[in-house]
């Protein structure tokens, strides 16, 4: 079968805040872009981004670099690399105020600068008091960021895919991306986009989990492409999970709530965290709430008929403080809990919220791997940016508001460095004569297959062995059973089959081909948890309660083929300062 | 059918609570919607995420009559 060829300068994957970054500075440059997205651009997800970007502006309280890298080399439990870390606390203020100067409409101080705010974790004077650090767009930031940048690049004349699904990343025998096989939503009609650079910034896979807060499109396909194509994905054990997620939807109830004088209770009624953390309460941070929460639950305590999940109490705030101070917090706990918060308690779980691990790449965006010799060796042509990436600046946790920052600062620099490397690359390559086989033969595998599984059942599989086994507490049983489970869903997930063969928007031959993607994703988390006999960050072993730093401050880096672990050093270097010496990490 | 289909793709969205309820009422309802009804839940999909959001929390109302009569109905979900 042949198949369409277009070529262009660059093929961006993704069009959340990340990919559309990179794409109006490549515009901007005078290449010609093309930027696949699965849905409609501004609907990535991004929109769903409140709480804001963090950036020492010192705008509110005194502030400067040195203060937020610190906080985010201990966020990251020391995982984190520190040339990057560096890198994107120093470039914040400059991206900020870049956006600003596109049009962003930042909330404001009385005196007309961008107002900020305080947010977990960012603190000042090397994690002395808290700093308000926070620059939003009052609670919708993602949105104003993402049409802030559509219009930017229409502006700048980036040619948008819009429902168009990458399918596989195109390599050839020296191991250089070429350029990605892409397939349209509304058509099924199959692509090839060569390109001298190709940059992912297809966001997370949130969705590996039963309960995750993450919208239906986060399947992680860039992962899914990257790890057939023989990259490694990095410390993928690393998960970040929101103590306070709706039961049964996933749906997340702001820290807020609980920083108004709401509590969680476990089935006895018991006010729980004040065994777990007597100072703090409910106000510790969110992998220790998280913790404790499963360790109710775990321990037979929790809340409904299948005690499997506790409850977030606020009746006694009373209607006034609920409806001014927590808005629309009573329409979610009403149309997805069935419950009025102003009457009875939310029933909650924790949620995966956050992927730390992705696709390695240096500060500079170029993905990395150990191929060709050493162990970070630059697979030219082939970029990542955004939460699909792994620079990686948030470790084994990341800080509130230091995503929304990873997307524009990575972005903005995996830009500059492919218009460097283009320079130097005037020609596409030649493509491979199988440049579209892999992509072909999965959908004609789709279409040919007979009395095979069903993909929604496959993929609940999926979601319930990553939550059962894999999820905020990691006990050594459950994850080699885990291991086992997830092993064999992927086996079935091999030859799942579609009833409709319709070519007009196909629903389920997507859903299909994005299990492809989910079920790498979900095999590297669960080998790399079951691996890794440590706890930190979003990684807590019951069996190993600590952080070992003498055996396990590397980072994880697993192999699709043949599900192998390989490990590399933490840069533990920064670019001009000293490094930020190991600590217990302490709140 | 071919209309579900892309629909179904449409309510796919960049936040969660919208793919949830959004999905629901496709799946339930919309074959039962009259079709000024369908095109007003296609003029709703047009809209950014966080308003339509807004609109089905019920903390703002939808300009025009077809559309918040439409509206009451996806806050029934
Ligand atoms: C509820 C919630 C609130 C949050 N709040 C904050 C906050 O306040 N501050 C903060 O810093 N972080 C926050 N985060 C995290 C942050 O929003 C995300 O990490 C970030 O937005 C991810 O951006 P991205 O550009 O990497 O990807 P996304 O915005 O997820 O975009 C991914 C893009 O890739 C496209 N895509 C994916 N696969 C394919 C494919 N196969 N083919 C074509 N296109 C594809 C999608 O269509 C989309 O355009 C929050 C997360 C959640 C869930």
């Amino acid at each position: 079968m042949a198949v369409v060829k277009r070529t262009f300068d660059v093929v961006v994957v993704g069009a959340g805040g990340a990919g559309m970054r990179a794409a109006l500075a490549l515009s901007e440059a005078g290449l010609k872009v093309a930027v696949l997205s699965k849905v409609f651009p501004t609907r990535s997800h991004t929109v769903a981004a409140q709480g804001g970007i963090a950036a020492s502006l010192g705008n509110v309280s005194e502030d400067n670099w040195h203060w937020h890298m610190y906080d985010t080399v201990k966020g990251s439990d020391y995982l984190g690399d520190q040339d990057a870390i560096e890198f994107m606390c120093r470039a914040a203020p400059e991206v900020v105020y870049e956006l600003e100067h596109f049009g962003m409409p930042f909330d404001r101080t009385d005196s007309g600068k961008i107002y900020q705010r305080p947010f977990g974790g960012h603190m000042q004077d090397y994690g002395k008091n808290p700093v308000q650090r926070a620059c939003a767009a009052a609670d919708r930031t993602g949105h104003a960021l993402l049409h802030t940048l559509y219009q930017r690049n229409v502006q700048a004349n980036t040619n948008f895919f819009v429902e168009w699904m990458a399918l596989d990343l195109i390599r050839d025998q020296d191991g250089d991306v070429l350029g990605v096989v892409a397939m349209e939503i509304e058509t099924s009609e199959v692509m090839i986009l060569q390109a001298r650079a190709t940059l992912f910034a297809t966001g997370g896979a949130g969705r590996i989990f039963q309960a995750s807060t993450n919208a239906y499109i986060n399947t992680g396909d860039g992962l899914g492409m990257a790890a057939r194509a023989g990259i490694p994905l990095e410390d993928m054990e690393f998960f970040q999970f929101h103590p306070t997620g709706v039961h049964g939807a996933g749906v997340l109830i702001t820290e807020g709530v609980r920083g108004e004088g709401g509590y969680l209770i476990n089935k006895d009624g018991e006010r729980f965290m004040s065994r777990y953390a007597p100072n703090a309460k409910d106000l510790a941070s969110r992998d220790v709430v998280s913790r404790a929460m499963a360790t109710e639950i775990k321990e037979g305590r929790g809340c409904g008929k299948d005690a499997d999940h506790v409850l977030l109490k606020l009746d006694h705030l009373g209607e006034d403080v609920i409806s001014h101070r927590l808005p629309g917090i009573r329409e979610i706990a009403i149309k997805f809990a069935h419950v009025d918060p102003a009457k009875d308690p939310i029933p909650v779980v924790p949620t995966a919220h956050y992927m730390m691990g992705g696709i390695p790449t240096n500060y500079h965006g170029q993905v990395v791997a150990p191929y060709d010799g050493g162990p970070e060796e630059i697979v030219q042509g082939f970029y990542a940016v955004g939460e699909c990436a792994c620079v990686s600046v948030h470790g084994a946790n990341r800080l509130g508001c230091n995503s929304l920052l990873d997307l524009i600062v990575f972005g903005r620099e995996a830009a500059r460095q492919i218009i460097e490397d283009l320079k130097s690359n005037p020609h596409p390559k030649q493509l491979p004569s199988d440049a579209a086989d892999r992509s072909l033969s999965r959908l004609a595998r789709l279409e040919g297959q007979k009395n095979g599984e069903s993909v929604s059942e496959v993929g609940a599989a999926m979601r319930r062995v990553m939550q059962a086994h894999c999820g905020v507490f990691r006990f050594p049983d459950l994850l080699a059973e885990g291991v086992r489970k997830i092993y064999e869903v992927a086996e079935r997930a091999k030859c799942t089959e579609i009833k409709d063969k319709s070519k007009v928007f196909n629903t389920a031959r997507v859903e299909a081909l994005e299990l492809d993607n989910l079920i790498e994703v979900a095999q590297a988390t669960m080998t790399a948890a079951a691996a890794r006999q440590e706890s930190r960050g979003g990684h807590a072993r019951d069996d190993f309660p600590d952080r070992d730093d003498d055996n396990w401050l590397k980072h994880s880096l697993y192999f699709s083929e043949g599900r192998h672990l390989d490990y590399k050093p933490v840069r533990l270097k920064p670019l001009t300062v000293e490094t930020f010496p190991l600590k217990t990490r302490v709140y | 059918m071919k209309e579900m289909e892309r629909l179904s793709w449409r309510c796919r969205r960049g936040l969660l609570e919208l793919d949830i309820v959004l999905g629901r009422f496709v799946e339930r309802d919309y074959a039962g919607l009259d079709e000024m009804q369908k095109a007003a839940f296609n003029a709703l999909l047009d809209m950014p995420d966080t308003v339509l959001w807004d609109m089905i929390a019920g903390r703002q109302d939808a300009s025009e009559g077809e559309q918040q009569a439409l509206l009451e109905k996806i806050r029934a979900v």
